[in-house]
């Protein structure tokens, strides 16, 4: 018996990309970003509860170009997740299932995503007073 | 004819015995972190660039200090249960699928306790 290679869903490679399977996926692969990005999050923390020290060399790290690519990367994955994740539970509600409703909560997910990026980004430059 | 007992049929848990368990609280936390999150990365954007200083008065207020554990509980707990689902759909090999799920789960317990000791020993320490 051939158990071993029945074909299991979700199946990625065998349908056109379309935009609501695309967001779906990147629903998925935000979400495992945020969660390997939550390292950062208690590295800080506990550089915080650990002394002086330890807390400037994180804030070095995190306030370095690359550390600020990563949040940058962060902040973007966690806006989508939010997002989209809201346009979830509308479904989980029953709601938006027509395929033009869907193709346009998902048009509004990307450009909320943008919006609140954009605006953390330049509401933290400006907080730190380098605007 | 069904060979599901009644008592089974009455408690509506099915072969796994936790019924919709795992996606209600997926739904439950990801409700929770709604606010939590944009609460989160407003008291962030707020604080950036702070010194030792600042964010040992920022975390020594229980308010924020109990929302953040909150945040923390809610993420971590959410992320698991996310994780566990990638890993069930997408790895087929058994063992490594245990294992997976045995490091996402026991990392998760480690981070959100380290996460939540950092955080309190800030506020019992002002």
């Amino acid at each position: 018996m051939s158990v071993q290679n029945r074909p299991l869903s979700p199946h990625l490679q065998v349908y056109r990309p379309q935009m609501t399977s695309v967001l779906s996926i990147v629903h998925r692969l935000t979400g495992v970003a945020l969660t390997a990005g939550s390292l950062l999050f208690v590295y800080w923390l506990v550089a915080a509860a650990t002394g002086a020290e330890a807390y400037e060399t994180a804030r070095d790290l995190i306030g370095s170009w690359f550390g600020r690519l990563l949040l940058f990367g962060w902040t973007v994955a966690l806006f989508y997740h939010l997002c989209n994740g809201i346009r979830h539970l509308f479904w989980d509600a029953g709601l938006g299932y027509e395929l033009s409703t869907a193709q346009r909560s998902g048009l509004v997910v990307l450009a909320g995503t943008v919006v609140l990026t954009l605006v953390a980004w330049i509401a933290g430059y400006a907080a730190m007073g380098a605007l | 004819m069904s060979l599901r007992s009644p008592l089974g049929r009455a408690k509506g848990l099915g072969s796994a015995h936790e019924g919709t368990g795992h996606w209600w609280i997926q739904r439950l936390t990801s409700i929770a972190l709604v606010p939590l999150t944009l609460w989160f990365v407003a008291s962030v954007v707020a604080m950036a660039g702070a010194d030792y200083f600042a964010i040992q008065e920022w975390l020594s207020s229980p308010v924020v200090a109990g929302i953040l554990i909150l945040f923390l509980v809610a993420g971590f707990y959410h992320g698991a249960l996310g994780m566990q689902v990638v890993i069930e759909d997408y790895v087929h090999h058994e063992g490594a699928k245990i294992a997976g799920l045995m490091i996402v789960n026991g990392l998760s317990l480690v981070l959100g306790l380290a996460g939540v000791l950092a955080i309190l020993s800030v506020l019992f320490k002002a």
